[in-house]
């Protein structure tokens, strides 16, 4: 059953702004996001949950689907699939387990145990840069299947085959799969979805979340139609691998479904595959060959029901959240929350260590800048003590140092580790230009350039730069370029 | 319930059940059938309206275990039982049918 | 006429040294020997294992180490329990040879506790029949008159214990399938609540009715081992948390002031000497200071259509793994999905392939409403009719089977007419409670006859109780 309805019976209620229309049509965007559980065993049975080992070496009965073998739900897989949904807001439920029963040499037991129409998380929501609410229908338990190699056909794929190799080691290994709302309306925010979710999952530890390795898969779903009509015919794309392809798959599917429209044609309701060399999507199947799954209740398995002091635990026990973290570390350094400073300092968990340098006094919006550019190699507690960066960070405050020279001692800390931020200043010969002396050379710089001068209290902002060049050249470069600039302009206002 | 099973049914559940039959088997089995869900019409006198659907007679949840790993089965003990294997893994014939 | 030894005494004389485990091996063997060509009880009879174990339990009990419970008790096991190492089928073709890397839970239980197993038994294909003609591997015989089935599905077990190829047996039981054939062949034969005895390792047909059971000469036997075997599991997500309940220990406490149900609108069609057989059991058990009362089961009659709805839904799922790919026979074709058409349609008999087909239609789109949802719904009704039977009664009195074992070719042209043996046993399975079949005299050409002792789930105490009673007046 897949939950991603563009349905008239279950609709988003967003509705895309004018510039998110693409020639006058609304592009109607769902995904269903498969993520592998960071547990130790797997679903319903105790062998590893690794990737990459020989084929066939995590393997046992009920892996295998080996008559007579039964499944046993991991305890902790609950717990991270609970985890993942409190984080997504989210009401955990009591829930049961299906089978969905389909034949293919990857799912062991000729079906799969999943969860219908009683998932363990529902009706969340996520929400994307700039306040956007994108809706989160269900995140549910299912066991991975298998992996297929495909030999003698065009790149591994299955057409023209001579014959194909199965690997059992992923078959069982925990699943969530995360279906949103159909309420993403642009490309972009398609990617934002799944970039957030991603921090999301690392944050509370659920899953490694790699695309790349295959613990984070996404099937996007597209649709277009006129705002105002129902919502259109949807195509489900498969073997997106990479954010980045997420969004090049949505600009190709929304531009092939609206040319075909526009040229009188009809969308049918496909299942395609994404050919990134390409840059196009191809028909994997179309909706008419689907099996009928059959779904029953999964009698070898009994209902979960994760009772209220549970629930609680898990809840209390969640991680601050990216949004929030975003959040926080704006408010503390007065940078935006959308800003690319506070995302990728977030992303690599450094925010915290701002705080630090905040909480022993230091300049938190500058600790903000230094973090960016110079510790994207650093782990989530940086090696640089926090009352070493705040004190450089006051060193430039106080116009100590310039920014300039602020950056070559960032550097030094970096390398070293840490460092005594005022010892190496002096070692260097950094010092800042007192303001009397600044004055001296900035008034020395117009009275050498009296047409630069004339030019700039004209209102030419050109023209300033000769002037600072002049101050910079007679000051040997330990001139403030800010604070050059800033006198220069004062004397023009005067 | 509904009318007796077609020959077209039963060839469908056929194809569903991946089980290969032929012309003959197939009329044995839509006769066969047909006769047995004839005889479980006797349902049909039941009032079921407010009844609820009994799935598992013992009212048991909440059955969980460990997170812990247990070594796994020998390879070369699983793939000496199999039909078809070849580099650790298990060789299946082409997937057609499956994609277009 | 072979003298059947008892469990009971086989572990105590072979724990005391009186008798060698070794012993009780060669004269089932011997047994074996000379009239399995006839009756095909087994599928498989593992001599030199079976030699090999007895010869290490006595070489134990020598040297005064620990040796279980049922040390040197002979077991013979339903080829649909996983054995590691010895073939095990389920008697179809798409098994042939298939060799588990696993015991099943009751398996490694009864090994632990010392018994020996000489050899897997005879089954209608996956378990799917009532007189064992369903098997691959050619039908068994009924020990007492060959001529006629031992009933199904575990006829092999059954006539392993009847014909003393193994002190007792193991079946498995979906709709009757140890209780049929124990009444078929004069044993006793036991289905225990759902869940209390583990299902890991038995090859799965009806995932919320299947159950393993003995096959004993004796009520205190099927004690002992069921005190055995039972038991939470925690490999087996069904399985009920409690150990197994005591139940030699009741054996002796007679029905005293025990109520015992009557049905008074059972379906109808049983053959007039195994009615007999029922009042006397039910006069018996009023000689012994049991009270009779009637009960009604109005939705009874209806179980075969639930069981027959639901029961092939769950197999047409747990039979799909049957695909050639893994394990098992494989038709190799030029593509993968004749080449599951072409393995399933080679390795399936014609009674698979029927129940398969009717379980895949009930679950399809369209028809589960009307099929599988109905069955279920069905069953409801009948574990409340048992629900309100029992606020009445403590155990109820059926007859096991509607007949005394009939002539092989009696049923197979007609599947409803072979279904209609399970007609007793069955309501059983839908509401997940216990029964046992106990013999009870003969009937029609001297043939046993099987009264069926039923109770509610957990009920094994009782439902013993009134077995053991009926078993002191048979």
């Amino acid at each position: 059953m897949n939950a991603v309805g563009t349905t008239a019976t279950n609709p988003s209620t967003v509705v895309a702004t004018a510039e998110q229309l693409i020639d006058g049509w609304e592009l109607v965007v769902g995904l269903e996001v498969h993520v592998e559980l960071a547990t130790k065993t797997k679903l319903f049975s105790a062998s590893a949950n690794r990737f990459g080992d020989e084929p066939n070496t995590n393997i046992d009965p009920v892996t295998l689907g080996l008559p007579g073998a039964l499944p046993v739900l991991n305890r902790h897989a609950v717990e991270l699939a609970m985890r993942l949904g409190l984080a997504l807001n989210c009401r955990v439920q009591p829930c049961t387990f299906h089978r969905k029963n389909y034949f293919y040499p990857d799912l062991p037991k000729a079906y799969q145990i999943s969860q219908y129409d009683q998932p363990l998380n529902v009706d969340g929501w996520l929400m994307l840069p700039g306040d956007v609410r994108i809706g989160v229908e269900r995140a549910h338990l299912e066991e991975d299947t298998g992996k297929s190699t495909h030999f003698g056909g065009a790149e591994g794929r299955i057409h023209g085959s001579d014959y194909s190799l199965i690997d059992f080691n992923r078959a069982g290994v925990p699943l969530v799969e995360i279906v949103s709302r159909p309420d993403i309306r642009t490309s972009e925010q398609a990617k934002q979805y799944v970039s957030e979710l991603r921090a999301i999952l690392l944050a509370v530890g659920a899953s490694d979340a790699k695309m790349e390795e295959g613990s984070m898969r996404c099937d996007v779903n597209v649709s277009v139609h006129k705002p105002g009509t129902p919502f259109g015919t949807r195509c489900e794309i498969k073997n997106v691998n990479s954010i980045r392809s997420v969004g090049r798959a949505i600009e190709y599917e929304a531009r092939r479904q609206i040319d075909l429209l526009t040229g009188g044609g009809v969308v049918k309701q496909q299942t395609l595959h994404w050919d990134d060399a390409s840059g196009r999507t191809n028909v994997l199947r179309t909706k008419e060959d689907a099996d009928d799954y059959r779904y029953f209740l999964e009698p070898d398995l009994v209902p979960l029901v994760p009772d209220a002091a549970w629930i609680e635990r898990v809840r209390a026990a969640l991680p601050a959240l990216p949004a929030a973290r975003r959040e926080a570390l704006a408010v503390l350094t007065g940078a935006a929350k959308e800003s690319e400073a506070v995302a990728v300092v977030v992303e690599r968990g450094q925010d915290a260590y701002i705080g630090a340098v905040a909480n022993v006094g230091g300049d938190a919006a500058r600790a903000l800048v230094y973090v960016q550019q110079a510790f994207a190699d650093e782990p989530a507690t940086p090696r640089v003590p926090a009352g070493d960066l705040a004190a450089l960070s006051l060193m430039e405050k106080n116009a100590k140092i310039t920014s300039t020279q602020a950056k070559t001692l960032l550097t030094e800390l970096v390398a070293n580790g840490g460092g005594d931020v005022i010892a190496m200043a002096k070692a260097k010969g950094f010092e800042a230009m007192d303001s009397g002396a600044l004055e001296a050379m900035v008034d020395q710089a117009i009275a050498a350039d009296a047409d630069a001068w004339a030019k700039f209290k004209a209102g030419e902002q050109k023209a300033m730069g000769a002037l600072v060049g002049a101050v910079m050249k007679l000051s040997k470069g330990k001139a403030d370029g800010k604070a050059v600039t800033a006198l220069l302009q004062a004397k023009a206002n005067a | 319930m509904p009318e007796s099973i077609s020959r077209e049914t039963v060839a469908k559940v056929a194809r569903l059940a991946r089980l290969h039959l032929n012309d003959e088997e197939v009329d044995r089995m839509t006769s066969q059938l047909a006769g047995m869900l004839e005889h479980f019409r006797d349902v049909d006198a039941l009032d079921l309206s407010n009844v609820e659907p009994l799935n598992q007679p013992i009212p048991l949840s909440n059955v969980m275990r460990e997170d812990v790993e247990v070594p796994s089965l020998d390879r070369d003990e699983v793939l000496a039982n199999a039909p078809a294997a070849q580099d650790g893994r298990f060789r299946v014939p082409p997937i057609i049918g499956f994609e277009e | 006429m072979v003298e059947l030894r008892t469990a009971v005494d086989v572990a105590r004389a072979v724990a005391s040294g009186e008798l060698s485990a070794a012993a009780v091996v060669e004269e089932n063997l011997a047994a074996i020997d000379a009239r399995e060509g006839e009756v095909h009880a087994f599928n498989v009879v593992t001599a030199e294992r079976a030699r090999e174990r007895a010869a290490q339990i006595d070489a134990d009990i020598k040297a005064g180490r620990n040796v279980g419970r049922l040390a040197g008790v002979t077991v013979a096991l339903k080829d649909n329990m996983c054995t590691r190492g010895v073939e095990t089928t389920c008697s179809s073709r798409i098994l042939a040879g298939w060799k588990p890397p696993y015991d099943g839970t009751v398996v490694r239980r009864l090994a632990d506790a010392g018994a020996v197993m000489v050899g897997k038994t005879n089954l209608d294909e996956f378990a799917m029949g009532s007189s064992t003609e369903n098997s691959a591997f050619g039908p068994t015989r009924n020990p007492l008159d060959t001529s006629r089935v031992p009933g199904g599905s575990s006829g092999g077990s059954a006539a392993a214990v009847a014909a003393g190829f193994a002190t007792v047996s193991f079946g498995s039981d979906t709709g009757g399938s140890i209780r049929q054939p124990a009444a078929l062949c004069g044993l006793v034969g036991v289905k225990p609540t759902y869940g209390m005895v583990s299902r890991q390792g038995l090859i799965a047909f009806g995932s919320s009715l299947d159950q393993i059971g003995p096959f004993t000469s004796t009520v205190a036997d099927a004690a002992l081992l069921m005190e055995v075997i039972a038991g939470h599991d925690p490999l087996d997500s069904t399985s009920l948390p409690q150990p197994a309940p005591e139940l030699m220990s009741v054996l002796s406490h007679g029905v005293e002031g025990m109520r015992i149900g009557r049905i008074t609108d059972m379906p109808e069609g049983s053959s007039p000497d195994v009615l007999e057989r029922l009042d006397a059991a039910f006069e018996a058990l009023r000689n012994a200071g049991a009270t009779v009362v009637d009960v009604q089961m109005p939705s009874m009659s209806y179980g075969l259509t639930a069981y027959y709805l639901v029961a092939p839904a769950e197999a047409s799922s747990n039979l799909a793994r049957f695909d050639g790919v893994r394990y098992g026979l494989r038709v190799d074709a030029k593509d993968l999905n004749a080449m599951y058409g072409d393995t399933r349609a080679a390795g399936f008999g014609d009674e698979v392939k029927r129940r398969i087909m009717l379980g895949t239609y009930a679950l399809s789109a369209g028809y589960y409403d009307a099929y599988y949802g109905k069955a279920l719904k069905v069953r409801r009704l009948i574990a409340d009719d048992f629900a309100k039977a029992y606020e009445s009664c403590d155990v109820i009195l059926t007859p096991t089977s509607p007949t005394v074992a009939f002539k092989f070719g009696d049923k197979t042209n007609n599947p409803l007419a072979m279904y209609l043996c399970d007609v007793f046993t069955i309501p059983t399975n839908l509401a997940g409670h216990a029964a046992m079949s106990v013999p009870f005299g003969t009937g029609e050409a001297g043939l046993p006859v099987g009264v069926q002792v039923l109770a509610p789930a957990l009920g094994e105490a009782p439902m013993f109780r009134v077995a053991a009673e009926l078993e002191r007046a048979a």
